[in-house]
Protein backbone atom coordinates (compact mmCIF):
# COMPACT_ATOMS: atom_id res chain seq x y z
CA UNK A 1 0.00 0.00 0.00
CA UNK A 2 1.59 3.14 -1.03
CA UNK A 3 1.52 6.28 0.75
CA UNK A 4 -1.51 5.05 2.70
CA UNK A 5 -3.34 8.04 4.78
CA UNK A 6 -6.48 6.76 5.91
CA UNK A 7 -7.32 9.06 8.87
CA UNK A 8 -7.38 12.74 6.91
CA UNK A 9 -9.25 10.80 4.44
CA UNK A 10 -11.46 10.18 6.64
CA UNK A 11 -12.05 13.39 8.12
CA UNK A 12 -12.07 14.95 5.03
CA UNK A 13 -15.13 12.92 4.19
CA UNK A 14 -16.90 13.50 7.45
CA UNK A 15 -16.83 17.52 6.86
CA UNK A 16 -18.14 17.43 2.85
CA UNK A 17 -20.44 14.73 4.66
CA UNK A 18 -21.79 17.68 6.82
CA UNK A 19 -21.40 20.10 4.20
CA UNK A 20 -24.02 17.89 2.16
CA UNK A 21 -26.20 17.81 5.43
CA UNK A 22 -26.04 21.37 5.90
CA UNK A 23 -27.29 21.68 2.42
CA UNK A 24 -30.22 19.85 2.84
CA UNK A 25 -31.17 21.05 6.11
CA UNK A 26 -31.08 24.74 5.26
CA UNK A 27 -31.84 24.65 1.55
CA UNK A 28 -33.56 21.31 0.67
CA UNK A 29 -31.38 20.50 -1.80
CA UNK A 30 -28.39 18.06 -3.16
CA UNK A 31 -24.77 19.28 -3.29
CA UNK A 32 -23.64 18.04 -6.39
CA UNK A 33 -21.32 20.25 -7.72
CA UNK A 34 -21.29 19.52 -11.85
CA UNK A 35 -25.33 20.30 -11.06
CA UNK A 36 -24.24 23.31 -9.38
CA UNK A 37 -22.05 24.32 -11.74
CA UNK A 38 -24.36 23.92 -14.65
CA UNK A 39 -27.28 25.85 -12.61
CA UNK A 40 -24.83 29.09 -12.25
CA UNK A 41 -24.06 28.90 -16.09
CA UNK A 42 -28.02 29.51 -17.14
CA UNK A 43 -30.77 31.38 -15.61
CA UNK A 44 -31.86 29.59 -12.76
CA UNK A 45 -34.36 30.53 -9.37
CA UNK A 46 -31.78 29.81 -6.87
CA UNK A 47 -28.43 31.36 -8.92
CA UNK A 48 -27.81 33.35 -5.63
CA UNK A 49 -27.60 29.76 -3.11
CA UNK A 50 -25.33 28.26 -5.65
CA UNK A 51 -22.33 31.38 -6.16
CA UNK A 52 -22.42 31.96 -2.94
CA UNK A 53 -21.59 28.34 -2.35
CA UNK A 54 -19.07 28.37 -4.88
CA UNK A 55 -17.63 31.74 -3.43
CA UNK A 56 -16.95 29.92 0.05
CA UNK A 57 -15.71 26.65 -2.21
CA UNK A 58 -13.03 28.65 -4.28
CA UNK A 59 -12.18 31.00 -1.87
CA UNK A 60 -11.09 28.17 0.71
CA UNK A 61 -9.07 27.24 -2.27
CA UNK A 62 -7.14 30.64 -1.92
CA UNK A 63 -6.95 30.16 2.14
CA UNK A 64 -5.38 26.79 1.46
CA UNK A 65 -3.09 27.63 -1.02
CA UNK A 66 -1.70 30.39 1.57
CA UNK A 67 -2.11 28.02 4.98
CA UNK A 68 -1.60 24.28 4.00
CA UNK A 69 -0.21 24.38 0.37
CA UNK A 70 -0.24 20.68 0.51
CA UNK A 71 -3.03 20.14 0.03
CA UNK A 72 -2.64 20.56 -3.25
CA UNK A 73 0.18 18.39 -4.00
CA UNK A 74 0.93 18.65 -7.45
CA UNK A 75 4.08 16.95 -8.87
CA UNK A 76 5.17 17.69 -12.22
CA UNK A 77 2.30 19.63 -14.58
CA UNK A 78 0.17 17.19 -16.66
CA UNK A 79 0.22 17.97 -20.71
CA UNK A 80 -2.03 20.64 -21.79
CA UNK A 81 -3.83 18.54 -24.17
CA UNK A 82 -4.31 16.11 -21.53
CA UNK A 83 -6.03 18.77 -18.82
CA UNK A 84 -8.23 20.00 -21.83
CA UNK A 85 -9.68 16.88 -23.02
CA UNK A 86 -9.89 15.50 -19.54
CA UNK A 87 -12.31 18.61 -18.49
CA UNK A 88 -14.38 18.28 -21.80
CA UNK A 89 -14.73 14.58 -20.61
CA UNK A 90 -15.38 15.49 -17.23
CA UNK A 91 -17.96 18.34 -18.28
CA UNK A 92 -20.23 16.63 -20.65
CA UNK A 93 -20.03 13.31 -19.30
CA UNK A 94 -21.47 14.46 -15.71
CA UNK A 95 -24.35 16.69 -17.50
CA UNK A 96 -25.59 13.42 -19.47
CA UNK A 97 -25.00 11.03 -16.81
CA UNK A 98 -26.65 13.59 -14.24
CA UNK A 99 -24.20 13.72 -11.42
CA UNK A 100 -20.28 12.95 -10.32
CA UNK A 101 -18.34 12.29 -7.24
CA UNK A 102 -20.40 14.24 -5.25
CA UNK A 103 -23.98 14.13 -6.41
CA UNK A 104 -24.01 10.73 -7.43
CA UNK A 105 -20.99 9.36 -5.20
CA UNK A 106 -22.43 11.16 -1.71
CA UNK A 107 -25.85 12.37 -2.52
CA UNK A 108 -27.11 9.38 -4.02
CA UNK A 109 -25.46 6.81 -2.69
CA UNK A 110 -26.52 7.96 0.83
CA UNK A 111 -30.43 7.33 -0.13
CA UNK A 112 -29.36 3.73 -2.04
CA UNK A 113 -30.56 5.01 -5.00
CA UNK A 114 -29.74 2.40 -7.70
CA UNK A 115 -28.89 4.89 -10.95
CA UNK A 116 -26.17 6.58 -8.10
CA UNK A 117 -24.52 3.19 -7.07
CA UNK A 118 -24.19 1.73 -11.12
CA UNK A 119 -22.95 5.28 -11.86
CA UNK A 120 -21.00 5.22 -9.18
CA UNK A 121 -19.26 2.15 -10.04
CA UNK A 122 -18.92 2.61 -13.81
CA UNK A 123 -16.93 5.79 -13.62
CA UNK A 124 -14.50 4.08 -10.73
CA UNK A 125 -14.50 1.30 -13.45
CA UNK A 126 -13.72 3.98 -16.73
CA UNK A 127 -11.31 6.40 -13.74
CA UNK A 128 -9.07 2.85 -13.16
CA UNK A 129 -9.47 2.02 -17.08
CA UNK A 130 -7.98 5.56 -17.67
CA UNK A 131 -5.43 5.08 -15.65
CA UNK A 132 -4.08 1.78 -16.49
CA UNK A 133 -4.28 3.16 -20.10
CA UNK A 134 -2.09 6.07 -19.71
CA UNK A 135 0.74 4.46 -17.20
CA UNK A 136 0.81 1.83 -20.18
CA UNK A 137 1.46 4.17 -22.80
CA UNK A 138 3.68 6.64 -20.99
CA UNK B 1 -28.85 36.82 3.72
CA UNK B 2 -28.75 34.31 6.26
CA UNK B 3 -29.21 31.79 3.82
CA UNK B 4 -26.19 33.62 1.42
CA UNK B 5 -24.24 33.45 4.32
CA UNK B 6 -24.45 29.48 5.22
CA UNK B 7 -24.04 28.95 1.15
CA UNK B 8 -21.19 30.27 1.74
CA UNK B 9 -20.23 28.31 5.42
CA UNK B 10 -21.18 24.75 3.34
CA UNK B 11 -19.03 25.69 1.03
CA UNK B 12 -15.96 25.98 2.60
CA UNK B 13 -16.90 22.86 4.43
CA UNK B 14 -16.85 21.49 1.46
CA UNK B 15 -13.76 22.76 0.52
CA UNK B 16 -12.14 22.20 3.41
CA UNK B 17 -13.09 18.24 3.55
CA UNK B 18 -11.95 17.81 0.16
CA UNK B 19 -8.47 19.60 0.56
CA UNK B 20 -7.64 17.60 3.96
CA UNK B 21 -9.00 14.33 2.73
CA UNK B 22 -6.55 14.47 -0.33
CA UNK B 23 -9.04 14.49 -3.69
CA UNK B 24 -7.59 17.79 -4.56
CA UNK B 25 -4.47 16.07 -5.11
CA UNK B 26 -4.50 14.39 -8.71
CA UNK B 27 -1.62 12.00 -7.45
CA UNK B 28 -3.20 11.13 -4.65
CA UNK B 29 -6.21 10.51 -6.78
CA UNK B 30 -4.57 8.78 -9.46
CA UNK B 31 -3.28 6.21 -7.09
CA UNK B 32 -6.61 5.40 -5.88
CA UNK B 33 -7.72 4.68 -9.65
CA UNK B 34 -4.19 2.74 -9.85
CA UNK B 35 -5.67 -0.66 -8.86
CA UNK B 36 -3.80 -3.07 -10.90
CA UNK B 37 -0.73 -0.73 -9.77
CA UNK B 38 0.83 1.08 -6.46
CA UNK B 39 -2.65 1.30 -5.23
CA UNK B 40 -3.13 3.84 -2.63
CA UNK B 41 -6.51 2.86 -1.09
CA UNK B 42 -6.89 6.35 1.25
CA UNK B 43 -9.56 7.73 -0.91
CA UNK B 44 -12.29 5.20 -0.01
CA UNK B 45 -11.95 6.48 3.58
CA UNK B 46 -13.71 9.81 1.83
CA UNK B 47 -16.70 8.31 0.16
CA UNK B 48 -16.89 6.21 4.02
CA UNK B 49 -16.68 9.38 5.93
CA UNK B 50 -19.01 11.61 3.48
CA UNK B 51 -21.89 8.79 3.16
CA UNK B 52 -21.72 7.78 6.74
CA UNK B 53 -22.47 11.34 8.06
CA UNK B 54 -25.09 12.28 4.98
CA UNK B 55 -26.95 8.60 5.56
CA UNK B 56 -27.52 9.51 8.98
CA UNK B 57 -28.41 13.09 8.70
CA UNK B 58 -30.43 12.75 5.67
CA UNK B 59 -32.64 10.40 7.83
CA UNK B 60 -32.94 13.03 10.75
CA UNK B 61 -33.47 16.18 8.39
CA UNK B 62 -36.15 14.29 6.43
CA UNK B 63 -38.36 14.45 10.03
CA UNK B 64 -38.89 17.89 8.86
CA UNK B 65 -41.85 19.36 6.52
CA UNK B 66 -39.73 21.72 5.47
CA UNK B 67 -35.68 22.69 5.05
CA UNK B 68 -35.07 26.09 6.96
CA UNK B 69 -34.43 28.86 3.68
CA UNK B 70 -37.15 27.01 1.79
CA UNK B 71 -40.82 25.91 1.30
CA UNK B 72 -40.02 21.91 0.95
CA UNK B 73 -37.43 19.77 -0.09
CA UNK B 74 -36.57 19.45 -4.02
CA UNK B 75 -37.52 16.01 -4.90
CA UNK B 76 -34.88 13.52 -5.90
CA UNK B 77 -34.89 12.34 -9.47
CA UNK B 78 -38.06 10.09 -10.09
CA UNK B 79 -36.32 7.90 -12.57
CA UNK B 80 -35.14 4.44 -11.40
CA UNK B 81 -34.36 4.01 -15.06
CA UNK B 82 -30.72 2.12 -15.84
CA UNK B 83 -30.63 3.62 -19.32
CA UNK B 84 -27.62 4.66 -21.79
CA UNK B 85 -27.46 8.25 -20.78
CA UNK B 86 -26.36 7.71 -17.46
CA UNK B 87 -23.81 4.48 -18.50
CA UNK B 88 -22.57 6.84 -21.36
CA UNK B 89 -22.14 9.83 -18.74
CA UNK B 90 -20.72 8.10 -16.16
CA UNK B 91 -18.41 6.18 -18.14
CA UNK B 92 -17.20 9.41 -19.88
CA UNK B 93 -16.94 11.72 -16.39
CA UNK B 94 -14.75 8.68 -15.12
CA UNK B 95 -12.32 9.08 -17.93
CA UNK B 96 -11.61 12.46 -17.34
CA UNK B 97 -11.54 11.92 -13.99
CA UNK B 98 -8.61 9.10 -14.54
CA UNK B 99 -6.78 11.45 -16.36
CA UNK B 100 -6.43 14.70 -14.59
CA UNK B 101 -7.17 13.37 -11.22
CA UNK B 102 -9.53 16.10 -11.05
CA UNK B 103 -13.29 15.39 -10.32
CA UNK B 104 -15.03 18.63 -10.35
CA UNK B 105 -15.23 19.39 -6.65
CA UNK B 106 -11.91 19.16 -6.22
CA UNK B 107 -11.13 20.87 -9.32
CA UNK B 108 -12.55 24.68 -8.31
CA UNK B 109 -10.93 24.33 -4.82
CA UNK B 110 -7.43 23.68 -6.86
CA UNK B 111 -8.50 26.63 -8.93
CA UNK B 112 -9.54 28.82 -6.00
CA UNK B 113 -5.41 28.26 -5.29
CA UNK B 114 -4.77 29.31 -8.37
CA UNK B 115 -3.47 25.69 -9.65
CA UNK B 116 -2.42 26.43 -13.73
CA UNK B 117 -4.14 22.82 -14.73
CA UNK B 118 -7.03 23.16 -12.21
CA UNK B 119 -8.16 26.59 -13.65
CA UNK B 120 -7.60 25.13 -17.76
CA UNK B 121 -9.26 21.76 -16.16
CA UNK B 122 -12.83 24.25 -15.03
CA UNK B 123 -12.56 26.15 -18.22
CA UNK B 124 -12.38 22.92 -20.30
CA UNK B 125 -15.25 21.52 -17.70
CA UNK B 126 -17.66 24.52 -18.20
CA UNK B 127 -17.02 24.28 -21.96
CA UNK B 128 -17.90 20.27 -21.57
CA UNK B 129 -20.92 21.11 -20.10
CA UNK B 130 -22.24 23.80 -22.54
CA UNK B 131 -21.55 21.47 -25.23
CA UNK B 132 -23.97 19.23 -23.91
CA UNK B 133 -26.40 21.50 -23.29
CA UNK B 134 -26.49 22.17 -26.65
CA UNK B 135 -26.62 19.24 -28.45
CA UNK B 136 -28.92 18.27 -25.77
CA UNK B 137 -31.71 21.53 -26.47
CA UNK B 138 -30.97 20.39 -30.30
CA UNK B 139 -31.96 16.72 -29.99
CA UNK B 140 -35.12 17.55 -27.86
CA UNK B 141 -36.12 20.57 -30.59
CA UNK B 142 -35.80 17.49 -33.32
CA UNK B 143 -37.74 15.04 -31.52
CA UNK B 144 -40.33 17.38 -30.28
CA UNK B 145 -43.42 17.55 -32.75
CA UNK B 146 -43.82 21.17 -33.50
Amino acid sequence: MYHFTPAPALLGGLLIGLAISLVLLTHGRAAGISGLWAGVLRPSSDRGFRIWFFAGLIGTGLLMRAFLPQAFGEGPTAPLGLTVAAGLLVGYGTRLGGGCTSGHGVCGNSRLELRSIVATVTFMLTGALAVFAWRALS
Amino acid sequence: MKSNLVALAAGALFAAGLGLSGMAQPAKVQGFLDVTGQWDASLAFVMIGAIGVHAVALRLIARRKAPLFMPGFQPRPASKVIDGQLLAGAAIFGLGWGLAGYCPGPAFVAAGGVSPNALVFVGAMTVGMLVHRVLHQRTRAATTPA
